[in-house]
């Protein structure tokens, strides 16, 4: 096939003329594609590079340890520990996440309709997001996961920090405990730290834990980290570690409170125990308790529903939030208040007949045939009634009322607990504030006596006890330390207007409630004489007893049903000449303080005192047998080595 | 002897060819190629023997095929260009019936150890039937329609069996490829605005069709054109490899963020990094200099060609040219356009840069015939 020269320069010509026009289009396209590249890149390149950035690095929280709650002698009371978890996420399950959780079901116990949920959970979320599969495992479950990691694609073994109560129930109700944060939670704070925000964090709810939460803590710490387009991090670019939270030392004796506890054993009770010198709490301990652990993992229903149902309610701290007449713990308060005002001394003696008229009302005495004559000893060692009935008359409800709060009822303490109650002393501006009525002679009576309008709680009974048994403002004290920082013990300030005299009175008197030939509560008393104890029995009613059940006589506590017996309470305080401990006890519906609480709060002084187990040889010898056979029964932690002050876990 | 012998028996011959070959086109070439396997080892976090190294090998072999091609003379290419196309289109109907199935397509036959893709070979084969079929026509036929016709089949016959596969990237470079040696040939302008409007025609048509039971395309490749008019739609599903390689291009600014250093691609937040993706690396770590290099790189490539197809006077040998550096410049073009934006997503190499073996051959061979057509020219 020759062609011309003819055809070659046509052909030449022509595909000169359309190589041009090609060339052209071609320029053309490509300056579209420079330019656009110039737009991109010259232009709108800080845009791009903040899209950039923001794909690439991320901040990731760092969740603080939280500050350890030690107690007096540096037990840990609420530690962190590992906690072993594994997570899913299904996007690098490689598409059959199912298969997944039955290949791991395989490893650790995990129910069919465990494996519906989770399935469900994965449909809702999103592919990236890593889903816990199951939390807790025993160190065998989590390495038996992490060798089994090749098949088990997605799935990531995981060890974090969680708070643990080593001492379970014990101290409940005074370190209360931490869960998850609730938006209700996050509400209440004004700028809440972003670290509340993690989703496996846990704040402190009630209790110490709750009250110091911001102490406790600590700072969160901050990753800054490269991740790739999935989420996951390829890199850690830098990393600041957070701050635990302060480590709290609590005044609070765990090994007087284990004792305290397994004492009081299944009674709905309270037990304070107080440092007559510092104020500091060496128990305060509310019975029965519950296991605090079990919310720091999210409580079951059923957990919580017997919690709630419990007729003892083992979740209301009754050391502070609980509050009941005071009975004749309360006649201390009467008889400080007549000597005071002068209305009576020492000597003064009233006659007991068993009952006081007054405008038509018949009061009883606790004993139907009266004490005969009385003083201000015999008043307190046998618990005379009418003595108070006939001293209220004279003394006046607004006077006793100023001696309640001088001596700590009344009044608020401040604790760093949930709901510490203000409790009742009444007089008559509070009965006219808040029922709009005047005050009645009878009401004084009452009062008189700790029935009626007046109600105290343990706490504040033992600092009442405390005050009268060291004569000083002492006030209740929980935080011994922070971070190995004493907290400064105050100088606690002479009782204001209350003379010597008149503490003599009242210690001698109470003194004589344990040692005296008649004292109601002589049966409890300690045998050793360095340890001699004063203290002081109540019994309160929860009922009024009408005229008619009077006079068919009164039905004894124990043919009642639970709860409409009496409260039992007792305070007392030890040794006698040099008092250390005050203590108060409430048993709620234990029917008379002498028989269900006296002995309890011997027993719980009496281990404060010698630091360990009652000898038994400071009670009276008849009860030391039984005394011996409950110890030997008592569930006790081993005595640990005390540790140092900033001990981390 | 006429003009044209005289001018032939100018030809070098023997070794002394080697002279005569487009130097500066080789030297371009290689420019690109190392380029390529800088940001191989780059995406591979400064490994070599992740992706450059084979790449290397490959290149290696692919310059040898490339020069050795230039020594066959032209004749032999025009002889063969029947047999090929034919080879081509029974290889393609191979495949189509029993082809090896990947990436939701059939596209490759194997034949022991190697891989071939017939539709790429299809490429330079359809360009040497047309252009000897050009050259062979007599010029005042060209714009006849009967003698359009018989092009039009030679390109839409493998096309359709291209498009079966299914893989409409290549189909479209088969059409424009077949339809750049026509332009270059002489046909009519006339034609090309016809096509022009069908095509327009064709595209409404395709979109209709969606969701009716004569769908024309399969519903992922709805969701890339979806995905191409508005990325943002769904930034983690199928608009994402647009976005992200938007972002990488973008943020690598005036100089980029420096060799090694580009964020996206070393997080993995861009797809196919090494592969169709790899124009965004360069543009992330090398910026508005790198990106715009490379442009000109290829601009000079296919000047030199065009260059090389304009001064020669043999027309089969012009056409051969024409076709395969158009065929290269869509290559290239259609690659950064889709990481750009420009175009929806639909997969296809940056060539002589992205990872990958078929492609960076079949461009050696391409190559190889435009180094042919240079060095056999008529002097």
């Amino acid at each position: 096939m020759k062609k011309s020269p003819r055809e070659i320069i046509d052909s030449a010509r022509q595909i000169s003329r359309r190589g041009l026009m090609l060339g052209l289009i071609q320029v053309g396209t490509a300056s579209v594609l420079g330019l656009k590249m110039r737009s991109m890149q010259l232009d709108h390149a800080e845009e791009f590079r903040m899209l950039s950035d923001g794909n690439s690095i991320k901040i990731r929280l760092l969740p603080p340890a939280r500050g350890l709650i030690l107690d007096r002698q540096g037990l840990i009371i609420a530690g962190n520990e590992q906690n072993y978890r594994v997570t899913l996420t299904r996007e690098e399950a490689g598409g059959d996440v199912e298969l997944v959780l039955r290949r791991l079901a395989e490893l650790i116990p995990m129910s069919e309709t465990r494996i519906a949920e989770l399935l469900d959970e994965f449909g809702r979320r999103s592919a990236i997001t890593p889903i816990v599969l199951a939390d807790r495992l025993t160190w065998e479950q989590f390495s038996a996961i992490a060798v089994n990691a090749p098949s088990l694609p997605g799935v990531t073994p995981e060890s974090a920090l969680s708070r643990a109560y080593p001492r379970e129930g014990d101290l409940a109700h005074v370190m209360g405990y931490v869960g998850p944060v609730s938006d209700y939670d996050l509400s209440r704070i004004e700028e809440p730290d972003p670290v509340l925000r993690l989703p496996d964090f846990q704040l402190g709810k009630i209790g110490v834990e709750g009250r110091l939460e911001e102490v406790l803590r600590g700072k969160a710490g901050a990753r800054r980290v490269e991740v790739n387009s999935t989420g996951r991090e390829m890199r850690e670019l830098s990393r600041q570690e957070g701050e635990q939270g302060s480590t709290v030392q609590l005044t609070v004796d765990a090994a007087l409170q284990n004792y305290a506890a397994q004492r009081m054993g299944e009674e709905s009770a309270a037990a304070v125990v107080m440092d007559c010198e510092t104020g500091e709490l060496a128990a305060i301990c509310s019975s029965p308790s519950f296991d605090p652990n079990l919310f720091v993992r999210g409580i079951s229903n059923t957990d919580y529903r017997a919690l709630m149902d419990h007729d003892h309610r083992p979740l209301a701290d009754k050391t502070v939030q609980g509050v009941y007449p005071p009975g004749s713990t309360f006649k201390m308060v009467t008889l400080m208040a007549g000597l005071e005002a002068g209305v009576i001394n020492p000597g003064t003696r009233y006659f007991c007949p068993g009952h006081t008229e007054l405008g038509g009302r018949r009061f009883h005495c606790w004993r139907r045939g009266g004490h005969g004559t009385v003083d201000a000893i015999k008043s307190l060692e046998e618990s005379c009634d009418v003595y108070y009935y006939e001293l209220a008359q004279r003394v006046g409800i607004d006077r006793i009322a100023i001696m309640a709060r001088k001596l700590g009822l009344g009044v608020r303490h401040d604790l760093p607990m949930s709901a510490v109650a203000e409790g009742i002393a009444p007089d008559r501006e509070w009965k006219l504030a808040r029922h709009g009525q005047s005050w009645q002679i009878g009401d004084s009576l009452n009062a008189s006596i700790g029935q009626g309008y007046v109600l105290a709680s343990p706490l504040q009974l033992a600092v009442m006890t405390a005050r009268i048994a060291s004569g000083r403002a002492v006030s209740p004290r929980l935080i011994r330390s922070i971070d190995g920082r004493r907290e400064p013990v105050p100088v606690w300030p002479e009782l204001e207007g209350i003379s010597a005299a008149t503490l003599r009175v009242a210690r001698m008197g109470m003194d004589a409630v344990m040692n005296g030939g008649r004292g109601t509560a002589r049966a409890s008393r300690i045998t050793r004489e360095e340890w001699r104890m004063a203290g002081k029995t109540g019994t309160s009613q929860v009922r009024n007893i009408t005229a008619a059940e009077r006079a068919r006589g009164v039905i004894s506590n124990d043919q009642l049903p639970w709860n409409r017996r009496d409260h039992a309470l007792f305070v007392a305080y030890a040794p006698y000449e040099a008092p250390r401990y005050a203590i108060s006890l409430v048993v709620e519906h234990g029917g008379g303080g002498s028989a269900a609480a006296a002995p309890v709060a011997r027993d719980i002084l009496l281990y404060a005192l010698n630091g360990g187990l009652p000898p038994l040889d400071a009670v009276p010898p008849e009860q030391r047998a039984a005394l011996e056979t409950r110890h030997n029964e008592m569930k006790l932690y081993a005595p640990e080595p005390p540790r140092g002050g900033r001990t981390r876990v | 002897m006429s003009y044209l012998d005289y001018k032939v028996a100018q030809v070098p011959t023997g070794f002394r060819k080697v002279l005569y070959i487009n130097w500066p086109l080789v030297l371009l070439i290689t420019a690109v190629c190392c380029i390529g396997f800088l940001m191989l080892y780059s995406v591979a976090g400064g490994r070599l023997d992740t992706w450059a190294e084979p790449q290397m090998y490959r290149f290696a072999i692919g310059m040898v095929v490339m020069l050795g091609l230039a020594f066959v003379p032209m004749w032999f290419w025009r002889g063969i260009s029947i047999g090929a196309y034919v080879a081509c289109f029974l290889m393609l109907v191979a495949v189509d019936l029993f082809g090896v199935i990947g990436m939701g397509a059939r596209r490759w036959i194997e034949i022991g150890p190697i891989r071939i893709q017939p539709s790429e070979l299809m490429k330079i084969a359809l360009v040497l039937l047309l252009a000897a079929y050009y050259d062979w026509l007599d010029m005042k036929r060209v714009s006849r329609p009967l003698w359009v016709l018989i092009p039009v089949v030679l390109i839409l016959a493998p096309t359709a069996l291209v498009l079966v596969q299914p893989d409409l990237g290549t189909s479209i470079m088969l059409v424009a490829g077949g339809g750049i040696v026509m332009f270059a040939a002489g046909v009519s302008l006339w034609y090309f605005g016809v096509v022009i409007g069908m095509a327009v025609g064709l595209v409404v048509t395709v979109m209709r069709s969606r969701g009716t039971d004569w769908q024309l395309l399969k519903d992922y490749q709805f969701r890339r054109i979806d995905t191409f008019l508005d990325p943002s739609a769904d930034p983690l599903g199928a608009g994402y490899n647009i976005i992200q390689s938007q972002i990488a291009l973008g943020s690598g600014g005036w100089s980029g963020r420096g060799f090694m250093q580009g964020t996206q691609s070393r997080l993995n937040f861009l797809p196919e990094k090494h592969t169709d993706f790899i124009f965004t690396v360069l543009a992330e770590e090398f910026g508005f200099i790198g990106a715009s290099s490379l442009l000109a790189l290829y601009m000079l490539i296919v000047f030199f060609c065009l260059y090389s197809a304009l001064t020669n006077r043999d027309r089969f040998a012009s056409l051969i040219t024409i076709g395969i550096s158009g065929t290269f410049f869509l290559y290239f073009a259609i690659n950064m356009a889709t990481v750009m934006g420009l175009l929806p997503a639909k997969g296809s190499p940056l060539p002589l840069v992205s990872y990958g073996g078929t492609s960076l051959m079949i461009l050696m061979l391409g190559f190889g015939l435009v180094q042919s057509a240079h060095v056999h020219r008529p002097r």
